[in-house]
């Protein structure tokens, strides 16, 4: 069964085409990501799925609804989480939640036990007679969480949820995020962050408005047209430079002490053939490719370590 | 259908945040305080003590007389300085240190003996600063003026007067202008505060960054502006409880003895100029905007309502432009109802139209303010 479904959205802002025929196709209990740089068409593309935004050609079912027409029968199911921090500053964190509460109509008996419960689930007991303004960010983001989960919604839309948070807190955030998915929540999620969308169930990478790939993170890994290798040795700036004018060469970015390269599958490289061509200074072995290797083979010139001015070479 | 609760979660929402606002919480009572006081001590439509002064070039007791006279009436008063002739007067005029001149001729007596046998020659002339106008016709009205005098061959007969009416005032027998400004300053403070509070109130949300959430909700437009709306009409009613009662306790203006129909017309005037601010709110992009088209309708509501001069001597454009302000329809209401006793029923006309402005804002307002972002 299909939470969200999309066929051809697209939006248009003027001449500027922010999302360009972009499929969809997200599972009931799935963690989806949007995995994308800024600027991607992510949270174009969230407005549209939640009615925010109309868009300009497609169909689009949310929860068998049809959007934009059926919008507002939308909102009681769905949770939203918007990039920036939409609540309250001037309200207390009771406060926020207990307006959130009066909106989404929750009976007052069960208002005061189901705050009670959000604010232990999210350690903001003791944070409740606090401004939300004068809050972390990691306690604005668990408040956000909250708010946006008060009314136990079936969808959960999380705009880039963790942009002002430490590493910390995010894993924390992470783990309410599974355990809301564990709870049978639908949720998409999304982010700039590799580490943040590998833990997601199913990704779809975005750019310049277009769906580049879509699976989850260990298919899109094994899918890749290329293959991973770390090489050390001396001089990498240079051996990088020669590296990127071969045909073979997708990219190669240097992490550290190391390059690492992306080789076509298709020209059938092994280990054995690029150690010969890189001479005995230089030691390599081929890794596993991790997330980012799968953005940059499917992303191209907009990552660093990319070569632009080679691309159309096969 | 609308939600009782959710426009509660909206109301108490406002309450909340009006509470935190210190500064907004103190305009709330300083507003009317100052302004009444203010505009109580200071504008005073009925002119006393100006400024003049006075060149007797006929040296007689009768203009003395005279002088003592005009200054009983309080509308003049003579200053000390001793003016010879007309030409230091005008001087003292035109440094503004005076606003008018009493010019007594030479032969004043022999006209005051005239004037008693029927020859009409002016006694005196007055010259006055008519960069005023409301000075000039200050003293202009003293050209009325009954005289006592008596002249120096007519010991026993008094002067006739010369006053051509009889002039009896209704309703403000005093002639006291707070008791007329008292009334149009609620008009006048309430299209201030009223707007200003709403017309911030949609566009906070969205400029604060609230906004995205909130059309995320269940929320319908309609809740929102009737929960956003609901708590400045309490402010309303304490705006309007301290502009009376201390109008009444520093000017004496008298309390409404029709006081259904005085809260009647105000709440319909207090819920026209609150739709008005949401319907600034819907169009604003910012706070700013929003603040500039309040002043926008501020101004005319100032002076066009009737409550600085008054709406029949106005030339008709203005009348037109007057009629599409909520608050002249007020200013012509209240002052019926407090300072004319005047019962609601008499004063359908203005009634109605303010009604027609809280639908039609109402319905507007809530047809602007979309869900969606596009």
């Amino acid at each position: 069964m299909l939470a969200i479904e999309a066929q051809g959205m697209s939006r248009r802002f003027g001449d500027y085409l922010a999302v360009n025929a972009v499929d969809l196709a997200v599972p009931v209990g799935c963690i989806y990501g949007f995995l994308g740089p800024n600027g991607c068409g992510k949270s174009t593309s969230i407005r549209m799925l939640t009615g925010l935004l109309a868009p300009s050609a497609g169909q689009i079912r949310v929860l068998g609804l049809h959007l934009p027409e059926q919008a507002e029968a939308l909102r009681q199911q769905i949770g939203y989480m918007t990039q920036k921090f939409s609540l309250y500053d001037n309200l207390t964190v009771l406060e926020n939640l207990q307006f959130v509460a009066g909106i989404y109509r929750i009976k007052s008996k069960e208002q005061s036990m189901r705050i009670r419960e959000l604010l232990a689930l999210y350690q903001l007991e003791d944070k409740q007679k606090v401004r939300a303004g004068s809050l972390s960010g990691g306690q604005k983001q668990r408040l956000a969480l909250a708010a946006a989960t008060i009314h136990r919604p079936s969808l959960l839309f999380l705009d880039e949820p963790t942009s002002a948070v430490d590493p910390e807190n995010r894993r924390e955030f992470w783990e309410r995020l599974f355990d809301l998915s564990d709870a049978g929540t639908t949720i998409l999620v999304s982010t700039h962050y590799m580490d943040e969308a590998e833990r997601c169930h199913r990704i779809a990478i975005l750019e310049r408005g277009e769906k580049r790939a879509d699976g989850s993170p260990s298919e899109l890994m094994t899918q890749m047209p290329a293959d991973v290798y770390e090489i050390s040795g001396p001089q990498l700036r240079q051996l990088r430079q020669q590296l990127l004018m071969l045909p073979e060469v997708m990219s190669a970015a240097q992490i550290g002490q190391r390059l690492r390269l992306l080789v076509y599958k298709k020209y059938g490289w092994r280990t054995e053939q690029l150690q010969r061509r890189l001479g005995a200074e230089y030691s390599c072995e081929a890794v596993r490719p991790s997330l980012e290797d799968v953005f940059v083979a499917n992303t191209g010139e907009a990552y660093a370590g990319s070569r632009p001015h080679l691309r159309d070479i096969p | 259908m609308l939600d009782l609760g959710r426009i509660y979660a909206i109301f108490r929402k406002e309450l909340w945040q009006l509470s935190r606002d210190r500064i907004t919480f103190a305009m709330i009572v300083m507003i009317p305080l100052v302004q009444l006081v203010l505009f109580g001590y200071a504008i005073n439509t009925d002119v006393r003590h100006v400024p003049a002064a006075i060149v007797d070039q006929s040296g007689s007791s009768a203009a003395r007389l005279l002088a003592a006279d005009l200054q009983a009436s309080q509308t003049v008063r003579f200053v000390e300085q001793e003016f010879h002739d007309v030409a230091t007067a005008t001087k003292a005029m035109t440094a503004g240190e005076i606003n008018a001149i009493l010019v007594i001729p030479v032969d004043f007596e022999r006209r005051l003996d005239d004037r008693l046998r029927g020859i009409g020659r002016p006694l005196a002339q007055w010259i006055t600063d008519g960069s005023d106008p409301m000075l000039g016709n200050a003293i202009n009205s003293l050209k009325q003026m009954p005289l006592t005098l008596r002249s120096p061959s007519h010991k026993d007969s008094s002067l006739p007067a010369s006053a051509v009416f009889e002039v009896v005032n209704y309703y403000n027998p005093e002639r006291r202008s707070a008791v007329n400004i008292v009334p149009g300053l609620i008009a006048v403070i309430l299209t201030m505060t009223m707007i200003l509070f709403t017309s911030a109130a949609i566009v906070r949300e969205r400029e604060q960054g609230n906004m995205e959430f909130l059309i995320n909700t269940p929320i319908r437009p309609l809740e929102l502006m009737i929960g956003k709306i609901l708590p400045y009409i309490a402010i309303g009613i304490i705006q309007v409880s301290i502009l009376l009662g201390l109008g009444h306790a520093l000017f004496a203006v008298p309390l409404p003895e029709q006081w259904l129909s005085f809260w009647l017309v105000t709440l319909l005037f207090i819920l026209a100029s609150l739709t008005l601010g949401l319907l600034i709110s819907t169009k604003a992009q910012t706070q700013l905007q929003a603040m500039q088209l309040t002043v926008f309708i501020l101004l005319p509501s100032i002076l066009l309502s009737g409550f600085m001069f008054p709406y029949v001597a106005m030339p008709l454009p203005a009348q037109h432009i007057a009629e599409l302000l909520p608050a002249t329809h007020y200013v012509r209401l209240v002052r019926a109802v407090v300072l004319r006793d005047a019962n609601w029923s008499e004063l359908l006309g203005d009634i109605s139209v303010l009604v027609g402005f809280i639908v039609v804002g109402m319905t507007l307002a809530t047809m602007q303010f979309r869900k969606r972002l596009d």
